[in-house]
C-alpha cells in the first residue's frame, strides 16, 4: 500500500487548475537555454503570450521548435531560465496540451477515437478511477466541436491526416487545455485538410484558448496568426509577421537556403526539406 | 470424445496442471499486450532468461523446497527488472545491448551454480522449459495470490498504462508520475514471469507474454478486447496444450507454446487472406 500512497503523492492531480493571478500573461517564458550533447541547443528565448493569442513558431528543421515547445509544456528541463503559465512552474499544471507531430504516434495502437480523446481527460478524473458519465460527455462534446462526433468508435488509423489533427485538437478540447502547443499540425495535409484545421482552431480561441503552433508554411504563419517568432536555436525575431519576416532575418534563420525572388520585392523563396517552396508575400 | 476429454482429469495433477496454465495464460497475456504494444519483447525474454540465478540459489538455499525458489526468483525478477531498466535509461548504452549483457550473464549464472548440484540436468530441464505436472497445491496458492494482485493492479492503473503506453508525452503534460509508472510495469512483469516459471519456464516464457497478445492484437482494435481475447487465447493454448502433452507425450511446456503458436499462425493466415480478398474486390 505504500507504493499506491506514494503514487498518490507524486501524482498531484489539479481538479480546475491552480489558482491564478489574473493579471499575469498566460505564458512567460525567460531565458530559456538548453544544451544537448550532440550540439543541437536552444540559446535564451524570452517572450510572454497574452490570452487568446495565437503564436506561429517557424524555423528550419533542428531550430529547435520540438524543444521549445517540450520546454514550455513541462515535459523536457530547460538547462536554464524558466517557464511560467500564469505565474506558476508548468509543472504544477495539467491546463497545457502538447498536441504530437502525427509520425511520433503508433496509429496502429488499438484505440478508437474516443477512447483517445478520453485519454485528455485523465488527470482530472484522476489515479485508480475510471471515466464517469460526465467524462464521456465532455469527450463526445469535444468531438462535436472538431467535427468528428460520427468517427467516434473507428480505431484512430482509420482517420485521414486532417480528422488525426483535430481528434488531437479535441484531446486538448477535453483535457481543458487553457494553453495548446501543436508541433507541425500542418506538415503533410492538403489544404482543405488545412482549412479544417483552422476553423476548428477559429472556435478554439472563443473559448479562450491560446496557441503556439510550430511549422513550415510562412504564408500561413504570415495570414493565421497573430504574432510569429522566428526561430533558429535563438530568437531571430518575434511580433507581427511584417515586422519578421523580412528578407534579412528570413537569410538569418534559413541561412543560404533563402534565394530572393525576382520582381516583386520582399517574395522569398525558401528551401527547407519539409516544404521546398514557401513564398512569401507581404 | 468425452471420454477423451475427461481421461486425464481424473489424475489430481493434470487438474493442477490445467489451472495452473489458465492462471499463467490469463496473467501473461494481459500483460503480454502492454510488452506487445511497447515493444518489449526482447526485455520479457531477457527478463525471464535473468531470474534463473535466484531459482538456482532458492534451490540450493531451500533444498528443493517450492517456497524459497519462488520468493528467491520473485527478488531476483524485481531486482533484475529494475536493473536493466535503470541501465537502458543511462544513455551511453543502448538498450538492446544492455539488456542483452544482463541476460546472457544473469543466466550463466544460474546456470554455473545449477551445475554445481549433482542431479543438473534433471533440474535444469524443468527451470528452463517448466515441470507444470509437478505443481503442488502450495504452488497453486502463491501463484493464483500473485497473479490476482497482478490483474488488479494493471485494472486499477488500466487508463494510466493506456496513456504511458499509447503516448508518453500526454502522460507527463497530465503530470502522471511516468518513472514510477514505467517500473511499476517492469516489476509487474517480472511478478508474471515468477508466476508462470513452473509452468513454461525460463526458455519459453516470452512466447506466453508475446503470442496470445499479438494474435488479439491481429483481431481487434481495442485495448480492453484485445487483453480478454489473448487472455482466452492463453487459457485455451494452456488447457489444448496439457491434452496433447498427454495424449502424445509431448513436454507440457512446449506443448501449451505450440499450441498458442498454431492459434496465432491460423488467425494471421485467415487475416491476411481476409485483407486479400478485401483488396480484390476492392480493386
Amino acid at each position: 500500500m505504500a507504493l499506491f500512497k506514494e503514487l498518490k503523492k507524486t501524482a498531484p492531480y489539479i481538479h480546475g487548475g491552480s489558482p491564478h493571478a489574473e493579471d499575469e500573461p498566460i505564458l512567460r517564458v525567460s531565458g530559456i537555454s538548453l544544451r544537448y550533447d550532440s550540439g543541437r541547443a536552444l540559446d535564451n528565448i524570452s517572450f510572454e503570450l497574452r490570452d487568446r493569442e495565437r503564436l506561429a513558431l517557424v524555423g528550419p528543421n533542428g531550430a529547435g521548435k520540438s524543444t521549445l515547445l517540450k520546454i514550455i509544456a513541462g515535459v523536457l528541463e530547460p538547462g536554464a531560465g524558466k517557464v511560467s503559465i500564469r505565474g506558476y512552474e508548468p509543472g504544477g499544471h495539467i491546463c497545457i496540451a502538447y498536441v504530437p507531430q502525427r509520425s511520433q504516434i503508433d496509429w496502429s495502437f488499438p484505440a478508437t477515437v474516443a477512447d483517445t480523446v478520453m485519454m485528455g481527460r485523465i488527470g482530472r478524473i484522476g489515479l485508480f478511477r475510471f471515466p464517469r458519465a460526465r467524462d464521456w460527455e465532455v469527450v463526445h462534446q469535444a468531438l462535436e466541436l472538431v467535427g468528428l462526433q460520427d468517427l467516434a468508435r473507428r480505431q484512430i488509423g482509420q482517420l485521414s491526416g486532417g480528422q488525426q489533427q483535430r481528434m488531437f485538437i479535441a484531446r486538448a478540447l477535453a483535457q481543458e487545455a487553457e494553453l495548446v502547443l501543436m508541433d507541425e499540425p500542418l506538415t503533410g495535409l492538403d489544404a482543405t485538410s488545412q482549412q479544417d484545421i483552422f476553423t476548428v482552431l477559429d472556435s478554439l480561441r472563443d473559448r479562450g484558448v491560446t496557441l503556439i503552433t510550430a511549422m513550415h508554411d510562412l504564408e500561413i504563419a504570415a495570414e493565421r496568426f497573430d504574432r510569429v517568432m522566428l526561430l533558429n536555436r535563438r530568437m531571430i525575431g518575434i511580433g507581427r509577421p511584417e515586422e519578421v519576416f523580412t528578407p534579412e532575418r528570413l537569410i538569418e534563420a534559413y541561412g543560404g537556403r533563402v534565394r530572393m525572388l525576382p520582381g516583386a520585392a520582399p517574395s522569398l523563396t525558401i528551401d527547407d526539406t519539409c516544404c521546398e517552396e514557401c513564398h512569401i508575400h507581404d | 470424445m468425452i471420454e477423451t476429454l475427461l481421461a486425464p482429469l481424473q489424475y489430481a495433477f493434470m487438474v493442477r496442471g490445467m489451472v495452473a496454465a489458465v492462471l499463467v495464460g490469463v496473467v501473461c497475456a494481459v500483460l503480454g499486450t502492454y510488452v506487445v504494444l511497447r515493444g518489449m519483447a526482447f526485455f520479457g525474454d531477457a527478463l525471464a532468461h535473468a531470474i534463473l540465478p535466484g531459482v538456482a540459489v532458492g534451490y540450493l538455499v531451500g533444498g528443493g523446497a517450492r517456497e524459497p525458489l519462488f520468493w528467491w526468483a520473485a527478488g531476483t525478477a524485481v531486482v533484475s527488472s529494475l536493473g536493466i531498466g535503470a541501465m537502458a535509461r543511462s544513455a551511453r548504452i543502448k538498450e538492446d545491448t544492455a539488456i542483452g549483457i544482463i541476460f546472457a550473464g544473469m543466466f550463466a549464472l544460474g546456470i554455473a551454480l545449477i551445475s554445481t548440484v549433482q542431479s543438473y540436468t534433471v533440474d535444469l530441464t524443468h527451470f528452463l522449459f517448466g515441470d507444470v505436472l509437478g505443481v503442488r497445491t502450495t504452488d497453486l496458492l502463491l501463484s493464483g495470490g500473485l497473479g490476482v494482485l497482478i490483474i488488479l493492479v494493471v485494472i486499477a492503473l488500466y487508463k494510466e498504462f493506456m496513456v504511458l503506453s499509447f503516448d508518453p508525452v500526454l502522460a507527463r503534460t497530465l503530470r502522471l508520475p511516468t518513472r514510477l509508472l514505467d517500473n511499476l510495469l517492469i516489476v509487474l512483469i517480472a511478478l508474471a514471469i515468477v508466476v508462470s516459471l513452473q509452468t513454461v519456464g525460463v526458455a519459453l516464457m516470452v512466447a506466453m507474454l508475446v503470442t496470445p497478445a499479438t494474435s488479439a492484437y491481429l483481431l481487434t482494435r481495442r485495448l480492453p478486447v484485445m487483453m480478454a481475447l489473448a487472455a482466452l487465447f492463453a487459457s485455451f493454448s494452456g488447457v489444448l496444450g496439457l491434452y496433447l502433452s498427454y495424449y502424445f507425450n509431448i513436454a507440457s511446456g512446449a506443448a501449451i507454446v505450440l499450441t498458442a503458436t498454431a492459434i496465432f499462425a491460423l488467425i494471421w493466415a485467415g487475416t491476411a487472406l481476409r485483407r486479400r480478398i478485401a483488396g480484390a474486390s476492392a480493386g
